[in-house]
């Protein structure tokens, strides 16, 4: 088992993003220090467009994610609907 | 963003005929005339079809997102330099973080601009280069936008104004300088290997986050602007460097014992230059973030384990040397820094002994270490300077002949004696400050015969004569007094009382 | 809280960089100067480049032109890194703009077969020489000496794939099945007789090693005859065939082209007006890869149907004011 992470500034957009992840990712572990939002999960974490959409109200692009993301941690799986982190051991 | 209709592909298939098949097979020029670079490592690519792109980003998509990247922080720019932000930073000593930045690390991007057009043009598969394109011109991003963040504070503190000429040719500039250079002037795929991946993806988190949350404590506002912008283009950095190393490693066996080897160096090399850092975070920042060695176990000993155990499965074992790293996080900041007092007359920045306050704090996070070792030459040292008597070294030390940093860092297994190698070649001795740099020597020895070394270059004459206040002043521009010294009784210290009056 | 500064009492140590300084002045310096002038490493260097023993890192060697001061060259634009991005995103939303409206009214279907087959035949395999021209300003980028000159050729090589990145939309917009007509296109790059002369020039220019060969094969010959023929002919010609519409979509490469032709003129200006032996050195230049480009484009506007003269007259006009023209 390895730990994956995303960590996005600590903005608007950010508190929405955060609340999808949970939502999505029951065990997913969110940290916070200054400025920043961290959140970790055991091998595997998916940020899906739809809850995203339906948490911020409006239409949400995955890679809108670039704007906010500022590190992460794992291999990264990205389409249409969703943006997941993973480590396949 | 485009309207979604019926006919819209999905994005891997869009991407697709976005990047990778603009290419084509060369007919009128040989494949290996129109990409000399692709295979004098023995790096062996098979097809670069395989290519995983991890972000699909293009350029439309680029130019909108970073275009709203720079409009936020240009305006931030904007408010701090309209409103005398510089005088919301915790302590005027915190400023010295910023000039170490701006001549060690700016320049640095600069480098890994050059060096990711150069593999931009010279990989042959469109999906690879192309991303390297993106972090080339990322690159010049960070450099611009740190000269640009700088450039209100540069106008109040020394030690900034001649960055580029100093990175050139101060002494301990040679560090960053000859790591970068030794990646920049390595082929493709060990330079991607070097930066993109050990950098990158293994120690950026190390140099950026800890750095911009100093920044933040210390009430620097451009610095945490630029840096978690910057940062954001860095997650994409990452994933190159992770998909870059998959992707050798994949596409043959053979690849598997160069690129260990290179592995191998770039963690050591990558560590000896954030011994910088170290000494940064642990005696630089007036209010601390958290300690050096707690900084290595998080982001790398924590996250760089879960990426060499995903590695294993293609025969790669953590690098060499790495448990020497990790005794060495309870040693290399204090001694970084005890270099740096020693010769603060010939640093662009002010050096002082940590407050007894700072001590507490670092008894408090070295147990082990800073009590036993570092805090008694301190408290001597700061005896002396009260006398009257602040110690100034005015003896040239003996550097490592690959990173160049002085000859005064402990054995790994005897912390109170100097760790120190040795090994003739050509029937010319060379001096090493471990068993990582001597077998890095070993492996490239016509490569680190060439190093430009401070002191050698000083002794001979290169460096504008024997004399050393001629040597800081005139070949460095290193100002005496204003960019040097200690802080207490420095030039920074009073102006910074006069302005405070002022507000 | 806001606190009340009495700034006057907090001044300046200095005005800007000691190498801005010297260069304009001890005065409050713009963006793009301290951004871009003598911040390029220029001595000391470490190792001698693996993959070229010949060239330092950083080396004005790198081409046979030579400079008392490689700064000499400045963007007339002012280009860095957020002024070029702030100008391409404006540019990028006015084609999305563009581009959405194209296909909310279903522009796409009212295109004549005989045009569709016009920008399939004559447009789309140009999205292959854009790709060219990215990675000949991205070489360049990593070979020109100087700040100055190597990040215009960078914003010019991501503008290059750029437009092969439009082109490709406009294929997959026009198309009924996404994907077909840019693989015919992509045929007609590889084998069509129309094409070849146009790849050649391309496969060519990707071995040229002297950057400011390549950069005035490319940016001043290739480019300075392709776009005026693309823009103004073929658009003529479109019209003429019920293909009038496709302007919408192509609008963006004018903007983009006149904006690009500000910096190629200012840098062969300066290159050629630093000395006789440079002007020489262009002129030569110019002579070869200017009948080259009209001997490889020629096809491709018989294809067309149309002349190549008038795009030819645009380019030799523009070379004749840089005094890059050789006449007899």
């Amino acid at each position: 088992m390895s730990r994956v992470f995303i960590a996005l500034q600590d903005n608007e957009n950010a508190r929405f993003i955060v609340e999808a992840i949970s939502e999505d990712n029951p065990g997913a572990e969110v940290k916070h220090s200054p400025a920043m939002i961290r959140v970790e999960a055991d091998d595997r974490l998916t940020i899906r467009r739809e809850t995203v959409e339906e948490k911020l109200g409006r239409d949400w692009d995955t890679q809108e994610l670039q704007v906010d993301m500022i590190s992460i941690g794992g291999n990264v799986d990205e389409d249409d609907d969703s943006f997941t982190l993973y480590w396949n051991t | 963003m485009n309207a979604k209709t019926s006919k819209r592909l999905n994005m891997k298939e869009r991407y697709r005929i976005m990047t990778r098949d603009l290419g084509w097979e060369p007919s009128y020029q040989r494949y290996e005339d129109i990409f000399p670079q692709e295979s004098f490592e023995g790096i062996k690519i098979v097809d670069w079809d395989q290519w995983e792109d991890p972000f699909r980003l293009t350029m439309d998509n680029y130019w909108k997102f970073q275009a709203e990247k720079e409009r936020k922080l240009y305006a931030i720019f904007d408010a701090v330099s309209q409103n005398n932000g510089q005088m919301k930073i915790s302590d005027p000593r915190y400023l010295n973080a910023v000039k170490l930045f701006i001549t060690a690390v700016t320049p640095l991007e600069y480098n890994a601009y050059k060096g990711y057009a150069r593999v931009g043009r010279q990989f042959g598969g469109v999906g690879a280069r192309i991303a390297c394109q993106m972090q080339s011109i990322d690159e010049l991003r960070h450099t611009q936008t740190q000269i640009h963040a700088m450039s209100h504070y540069n106008k109040y503190f020394g030690g900034m104004h001649d960055f580029p000429h100093m990175f050139d040719r101060v002494w301990y500039l040679s560090v960053p300088k000859s790591f970068f250079e030794d990646a920049s002037t390595a082929g493709p795929f060990e330079f991607l290997t070097a930066i993109s991946f050990s950098f990158e993806y293994v120690l950026t988190n190390l140099l950026f986050l800890p750095f911009m949350s100093g920044a933040a404590y210390n009430g620097d506002m451009n610095t945490v602007t630029f840096g978690f912008s910057a940062q954001s283009d860095e997650a994409r950095h990452m994933t190159l460097g992770l998909e870059i190393i998959k992707f050798i490693l994949e596409q043959h066996e053979d690849n598997v014992p160069i690129v260990q080897q290179w592995l191998d160096k770039w963690l050591w090399r990558g560590y000896r230059l954030l011994s910088i850092v170290g000494m940064m975070m642990d005696y630089m920042l007036p209010n601390k973030v958290m300690s050096w060695a707690e900084a290595w176990t998080l982001y790398y000993e924590e996250a760089g384990g879960a990426l060499f155990k995903e590695l294993e499965r293609y025969g790669i074992r953590p690098p060499k040397y790495a448990d020497q790293t990790v005794i060495g996080k309870d040693h290399v900041s204090h001694q970084a820094w005890f270099i740096f007092y020693q010769y603060g007359h010939a640093t662009a920045f002010n050096t002082w002994i940590p407050t007894a306050k700072e001590m507490d704090w670092l008894s408090e996070k070295y147990p082990d270490t800073f009590d036993r070792l570092y805090r008694p030459r301190f408290e001597l040292l700061a005896e002396k300077a009260a006398k009257g008597e602040r110690f100034y070294n005015n003896t040239l030390p003996q550097l490592c002949q690959v990173c160049q940093i002085p000859l005064a860092i402990t054995e790994p297994d005897d912390d109170t004696l100097l760790s120190h190698r040795d090994t003739v070649h050509d029937g010319e001795r060379y001096h090493f400050c471990s068993d990582g740099c001597r077998d890095i020597f070993h492996h490239e020895p016509e490569k680190y015969v060439q190093a430009w070394l401070p002191v050698h270059q000083i002794l001979q004459g290169n460096c504008g004569g024997a004399d050393m206040a001629k040597v800081i002043g005139d070949y460095y521009r290193i100002e005496m007094g204003e960019d040097n010294l200690d802080f207490e009784g420095s030039a920074e210290q009073r102006r910074w009382a006069a302005w405070k009056q002022a507000v | 809280m806001s606190v009340e500064i009495k700034t006057a009492e907090i001044t300046p140590v200095r005005q800007t960089y000691g190498h801005t300084k010297r260069r304009f002045g001890d005065k409050p310096a713009t963006r793009y100067q301290e951004a871009s002038f003598d911040i390029q490493p220029t001595t000391n260097f470490h190792y001698r480049p693996m993959f070229d023993e010949h060239h330092e890192l950083y080396d004005t060697g790198y081409t046979l032109l030579t400079m008392e001061d490689w700064y000499a060259f400045s963007d007339p634009r002012q280009f860095y890194y957020g002024a070029w991005v702030a100008a391409r995103a404006k540019l990028q939303e006015s084609t999305e703009t563009n581009f959405a409206f194209f296909e909310k009214r279903d522009l796409g279907n009212r295109l004549s077969d005989e045009a569709r087959r016009l920008v399939t035949r004559c447009l789309l395999p140009l999205r292959h020489a854009e790709l060219g021209a990215n990675m000949n300003n991205v070489g360049i980028a990593a070979n020109a000496y100087g700040t100055t000159l190597s990040q215009a050729h960078m914003y010019h090589g991501m503008d290059r794939l750029a437009v092969a990145q439009y082109l490709s939309r406009i294929g997959l917009l026009i198309d009924d099945t996404p994907g077909l007509l840019l693989a015919e296109a992509k045929s007609l790059w590889m084998d069509d007789p129309a094409w070849q002369g146009v790849r050649r020039y391309v496969e060519d220019s990707l071995v040229v090693e002297d950057w400011a060969e390549l950069s005035l094969a490319q940016n001043l010959i290739f480019d300075g005859l392709l776009y005026p023929f693309l823009l103004e002919s073929l658009d003529e010609r479109l019209l003429d065939i019920g293909g009038g519409d496709i302007a919408i979509l192509t609008d963006f490469m004018g903007d983009w082209f006149k904006d690009g032709s500000r910096f190629i003129d200012a840098l062969f200006k300066t290159l050629a007006g630093e000395s006789e032996a440079n002007r020489t050195q262009l002129t030569r230049w110019v002579a070869h890869w200017r009948s080259r480009a009209v001997e490889a484009l020629t096809p491709v506007a018989i294809e067309a149907g149309i002349e190549l003269d008038a795009a030819l007259a645009v380019l030799d006009k523009r070379l004749a004011k840089l005094g890059l023209l050789e006449t007899h």
